[in-house]
C-alpha cells in the first residue's frame, strides 16, 4: 500500500518536473503544431492554435488541467503528429522493453563469465579480468555503437549497420548497451565473490570434499549476485536513458528515439507520455528487484 | 573404501615432521614447524596455544586446506594408515569429508547463511555416496537427532542465522560427522559459545570418541579442552613446545608456555591473585596478598557509588509482544570494589550496561551516580556528571575510527598530548603505539587502548562489558590483572559485566546473577559458589572450564 502511493507519488513528480522543464525553455509549442521551430507561420495562425490547446492561458491553469487530463489516463494528443499520445507510445513501447530486458540478461551473463574467469584464473587472469571490466564500464555508448558498427557491418559486413526488423538487427544495439553495464556488474561480482570466497563456510564446504566448481556454482555465485541484483533496478533505468541514444544511431524505433524527436520539436504531450512510461517501468522493475532480492537472500524474508 | 585405511591398529593420524609456510620459497619462514602428532582411533588430543601460533594452519594442513601460495613439507603425513601427502586436489576432496572431517568455530558463518543447514548437511552425502535425494533427506534428519537437534525437519529448513549458536554449531557438526570419517578436526569449536552450550557440544564430541572416532581439538583455553583431551599438545611460534597426558602436563607442566596457559584459567584463582606471569615491564609488581581486599573503606556515606533500584527495559518485537530485556534489576556498587554481573547470551546483560550508561532510558526505576539522580534528567544535565563513568566495550576494534591513531583517539578523550603518554603508560603501553592505527594492533593491546580511553576523565566507576571475551586465555589474563591493579591504585568501582562464570568468580566481590533480563541470584561472590541457591546458577557453575583438581 505504502508502495503504491510512493509510485503514485514519484509519477506525480515526474509529470509536474517534465511540464515545468518543457515550458522554461524558449520557444513556443504553439509552432510544433504548425510544423516545428522555424517554419514560416503567421501570427493569427499562432494565435489560433494558442487558443485551440489552451496555450494562451496562465501557467498554472495550464498545468492543473494537463494534470486533470493525466488521472483520468488521457495523455493527450501528439502537437506535431496529430496522433493521441498513448496508442503512439504503446506501438514503440514493445521494442525498447525488448531492447532493455534482452541488454540487462546479456550484461548479467557478461559479468558472471568474467567474475567467474577472473577469480579462477591466477594474478594475471584476475588482472586482466579486473582491466576489462573498469574498460568497459568506461565505454560511451555512441562511441561503443559506432565502433560496433565499423567492425561488425564495414569490415566483417556479417550484422546491418542500422536495425532491420529482425533478430540480425538486435544485436549490436543490445551489445552496446550491454557492454558497459557487464563491466559495472562485472566489477561488483568480482568483489564481493573474492569476499565470499574468503568466508568461512567456504572453508566448511572444502572440507566437505566440494570441488571448486560445486563451490563456486553452489555457494559463492549466490553470495556475489546480491549487490548486483540490487541494483539492477537502477541498471534498467539507465538502459532506457542508453536507449536514447542507440535507437537514434542505429535508427531503431523505439520510445528513445521518439523522446528524442518530441524534445526537438517541443511536443510536450508526448515528451511527458514518454517519460510517465519510463517511470513507471522502472518502478515496476524496482518491485521486480525487490522479488528477485528476497528469493536470493531468504534472510530478507523475516525482517 | 581403501584397504589401506580399514587397516586395524594404525593410528589415526599420524603427521611427523611437519612444515607449512607461505610464500615462493618452500622452507623459508615456516608458521608450522616440524610439527609430530599422533592421535589413535577414538582418541582426543588437543592442541593448544594463542592466536598466531600456527595451531589452525596445523589443523588445514590435516585436509590439504592449508590455502592458496602455501607450502607443505612433512617426513610423514597419513591418515588412516594411508599415506595423504603429495596428494592431487581431486584425491584430496575424495578424501575430505569422507576420511576426515573439520568444524570451524562460529557457525552461523561457516554454515552457508543464504542455504538451509539440512542442504548443508545433505551436502556431504551428495558429493561422497550415490544416495538418492530423498535418502539424503531421511539421513540429514537422523544425523540431526544424533546431534541433539530434534524437531528434524524444521531445523533441516532454517538456516544458520535462525538458529541459536548452540543449534547451529550442532548443524555444522553433522555436516562434519555425516559419513563418519574415522578423524574429526574441531578448530575452536566451542569459543564463542555460552558456557553451559559449551559444555554440552563437549559432552557431543565426547560421545562420537566413545563411538571410536579420533579428534583432534584446536582451543586456546586449555581448562575446556582438558574436560575431554586424552593427551594434549602446546603450541608456541608454530612449534610444539610440550605434549603429554592431560594430566600430566596440568601436574607438571615443563614449558614457560604450558605454565603460562595453566596460570591463565581464572576459574578458582582467588581474588587478586596474579594470572599472567609476565610482570609490567617498567614497575615493580605491586605486593599482592591474593585474596586481600582492595582499599581502605571509606565511610559509610558516600560508600555506594553507583545504585540500579527496579530498572524496567522493554523492546517491542515483530509480532507486536514485549521483550524484558531487563526486568526489576536493583543493585548497589561500594566503592573501590567489582560487582560482577553473570549470565548467558540473550539475558539482557548488554541492555543493563546500556542503561547503566544512561545511552538507553528504562522503563521503569532508576539509577543513582554518587547518589545524584542519574536518568529521568536530559542529557544536558547529565553531561557535567559523565566523566565519573567510563566505559570498556567486548570489541575494542569496533568502538575505535579505525582512521585515527592511537594518539588522536587518547588526545580526543584525555584533552592533551601529555595526559595520552600518562594513560598509555598507567595502561602498561608505551609511546610508541601513539601513532598506530587500531587495526595494526594485536587483541591484547586494543583493550589496554580502550581502558586507556575509559580512565582519561578520571572515573570513579567502570562499566566493563565483556571486556575479555574476544580475547586468547593468556591475554585475558593480563588485562584481568591490568584491571585489578588499576582498581588498587586508583581506587576503581567496578561493574564487570561478562557470561564466563570463571572470571567473574576471579575479578568480582559481589555477583548477579541475571536470566532472562531478571535477576536470580546476588550474593558475596564467596557465598554464590560455595552455597548457589537457584538451579540456574547451579548450572552454569557446573559448566565453567576449570583444570581438574590435581
Amino acid at each position: 500500500m505504502a508502495r503504491l502511493g510512493g509510485a503514485v507519488l514519484v509519477l506525480w513528480l515526474v509529470a509536474t518536473v517534465t511540464f515545468f522543464a518543457m515550458r522554461l525553455v524558449p520557444g513556443d509549442p504553439a509552432e510544433a503544431v504548425l510544423g516545428g521551430p522555424g517554419s514560416q507561420t503567421s501570427p493569427e495562425a499562432l494565435a489560433a492554435v494558442r487558443a485551440q490547446y489552451g496555450l494562451d492561458q496562465p501557467l498554472p491553469v495550464q498545468y492543473v488541467a494537463e494534470l486533470g487530463r493525466l488521472v483520468t489516463g488521457d495523455l493527450g494528443r501528439s502537437y506535431a503528429l496529430r496522433v493521441p499520445v498513448a496508442p503512439l507510445l504503446l506501438g514503440q513501447l514493445g521494442g525498447t522493453l525488448l531492447l532493455a530486458v534482452l541488454s540487462l540478461l546479456l550484461a548479467w551473463l557478461f559479468a558472471i563469465g568474467l567474475a567467474l574467469f577472473s577469480t579462477r584464473a591466477g594474478r594475471w587472469g584476475r588482472m586482466l579480468g579486473s582491466g576489462l571490466e573498469i574498460g568497459a564500464a568506461a565505454l560511451p555508448h555512441f562511441w561503443l555503437a559506432s565502433a560496433l558498427i565499423v567492425v561488425f557491418s564495414s569490415w566483417l559486413g556479417v550484422l546491418p549497420p542500422v536495425s532491420t526488423p529482425g533478430p540480425a538487427g538486435l544485436v549490436l544495439p543490445v551489445l552496446t548497451l550491454a557492454i558497459p553495464l557487464a563491466g559495472f556488474l562485472g566489477q561488483l561480482m568480482r568483489e564481493s565473490m573474492l569476499t565470499a570466497l574468503e568466508a568461512p563456510f567456504v572453508v566448511s564446504a572444502r572440507a566437505r570434499g566440494e570441488s571448486e566448481g560445486g563451490i563456486r556454482r553452489v555457494h559463492v555465485l549466490r553470495h556475489a549476485s546480491l549487490p548486483g541484483i540490487s541494483l539492477s533496478g537502477w541498471a534498467f533505468g539507465s538502459l532506457i536513458s542508453g536507449a536514447v541514444v542507440v535507437e537514434t544511431i542505429f535508427a531503431r524505433p523505439g520510445l528513445g528515439r521518439t523522446l528524442l524527436n518530441a524534445v526537438t520539436v517541443r511536443d510536450v504531450p508526448v515528451v511527458i507520455g514518454v517519460v510517465l512510461f519510463v517511470a513507471a517501468a522502472y518502478i515496476l522493475m524496482t518491485l521486480l528487484t525487490d522479488v528477485a532480492q528476497r528469493i536470493a537472500d531468504p534472510r530478507l524474508r523475516r525482517a | 573404501m581403501t584397504g589401506a585405511r580399514a587397516d586395524a591398529g594404525a593410528p589415526a593420524l599420524l603427521v611427523r615432521g611437519l612444515s607449512v609456510g607461505f610464500g615462493s620459497k618452500p622452507g623459508r619462514d615456516p608458521l608450522v614447524d616440524d610439527v609430530s602428532l599422533e592421535v589413535a582411533p577414538g582418541e582426543c588430543l588437543a592442541i593448544v596455544g594463542e592466536s598466531g601460533s600456527g595451531k589452525s594452519l596445523t589443523a588445514r594442513s590435516l585436509l590439504g586446506l592449508a590455502g592458496t601460495g602455501s607450502w607443505l613439507h612433512a617426513d610423514e603425513l597419513s591418515v588412516g594408515g594411508t599415506s595423504v601427502l603429495g596428494l592431487s586436489e581431486n584425491a584430496w576432496r575424495r578424501r575430505r569429508g569422507r576420511d576426515v572431517g573439520l568444524v570451524l568455530q562460529d557457525a552461523l558463518v561457516s554454515l552457508d547463511p543464504l542455504r538451509p543447514i539440512g542442504r548443508e548437511i545433505g551436502d556431504t552425502l551428495r558429493l561422497h555416496t550415490n544416495l538418492s535425494a530423498a535418502a539424503r533427506a531421511r539421513r540429514v534428519l537422523e544425523l540431526l537427532a544424533e546431534v541433539g537437534l530434534p524437531d528434524g525437519e524444521l531445523r533441516a529448513g532454517q538456516r544458520s542465522g535462525e538458529l541459536s549458536g548452540g543449534q547451529r554449531q550442532r548443524a555444522l557438526i553433522a555436516s562434519a560427522i555425516a559419513l563418519r570419517p574415522p578423524l574429526l578436526i574441531a578448530d575452536e569449536p566451542t569459543t564463542a559459545l555460552d558456557v553451559t552450550v559449551q559444555a554440552r557440544i563437549l559432552d557431543l564430541f565426547e560421545a562420537l570418541l566413545h563411538a571410536g572416532t579420533a579428534l583432534v581439538l584446536i582451543s586456546h583455553d586449555l581448562a575446556v579442552v582438558s574436560r575431554i583431551a586424552d593427551r594434549v599438545a602446546v603450541m608456541s611460534g608454530g612449534r610444539i613446545v610440550e605434549t603429554g597426558t592431560t594430566r600430566a602436563l596440568l601436574d607438571d607442566p615443563r614449558h614457560d608456555e604450558t605454565r603460562r596457559m595453566i596460570a591463565a584459567v581464572p576459574a578458582g584463582q582467588p581474588r587478586g591473585a596474579r594470572l599472567s606471569a609476565q610482570d609490567r615491564p617498567n614497575r615493580p609488581a605491586p605486593g599482592v596478598v591474593p585474596g586481600a581486599v582492595p582499599a581502605a573503606v571509606p565511610a559509610v556515606a558516600d560508600r555506594v557509588v553507583l545504585e540500579a533500584s527496579g530498572l524496567v527495559k522493554s523492546f517491542r518485537m515483530p509480532d507486536r509482544s514485549r521483550l524484558f530485556a531487563v526486568n526489576d534489576v536493583s543493585f548497589t556498587l561500594d566503592r573501590g570494589t567489582t560487582l560482577g554481573i553473570v549470565g548467558e547470551s540473550g539475558s539482557g546483560k548488554t541492555t543493563l550496561a546500556r542503561l547503566l550508561l544512561a545511552l538507553e532510558s528504562p522503563d521503569a526505576g532508576e539509577v543513582r551516580v554518587l547518589g545524584e539522580t542519574w536518568t529521568g534528567i536530559t542529557e544536558r544535565a547529565r553531561r557535567p556528571m559523565r566523566p565519573a563513568l567510563g566505559a570498556v566495550y567486548q570489541d575494542a576494534l569496533a568502538s575505535f575510527d579505525p582512521r585515527l591513531t592511537v594518539g588522536a583517539v587518547l588526545r580526543d578523550a584525555a584533552g592533551s598530548a601529555d595526559r595520552s603518554v600518562e594513560l598509555l603508560d598507567r595502561v602498561g603501553l608505551g609511546a610508541a603505539v601513539l601513532g598506530r592505527r587500531p587495526l595494526e594492533l594485536s587483541g591484547g593491546q586494543r583493550q589496554r587502548v580502550g581502558i586507556a580511553r575509559a580512565l582519561a576523565k578520571r572515573p570513579q566507576v567502570l562499566i566493563c562489558d565483556e571486556p575479555v571475551s574476544a580475547l586468547d586465555m593468556t591475554v585475558q589474563a593480563q588485562v584481568l590483572d591490568l584491571l585489578d591493579e588499576l582498581q588498587r591504585d586508583l581506587g576503581l568501582s567496578l561493574v564487570f559485566i561478562s557470561h564466563d562464570l570463571g572470571v567473574v568468580q576471579h575479578v568480582s566481590d559481589r555477583i548477579v546473577v541475571i536470566e532472562n533480563g531478571s535477576v536470580v541470584e546476588t550474593g558475596p561472590t564467596e557465598q554464590v559458589f560455595a552455597a548457589p541457591a537457584h538451579p540456574y546458577t547451579r548450572r552454569l557453575l557446573d559448566a565453567v572450564p576449570r583444570l581438574p583438581a590435581p
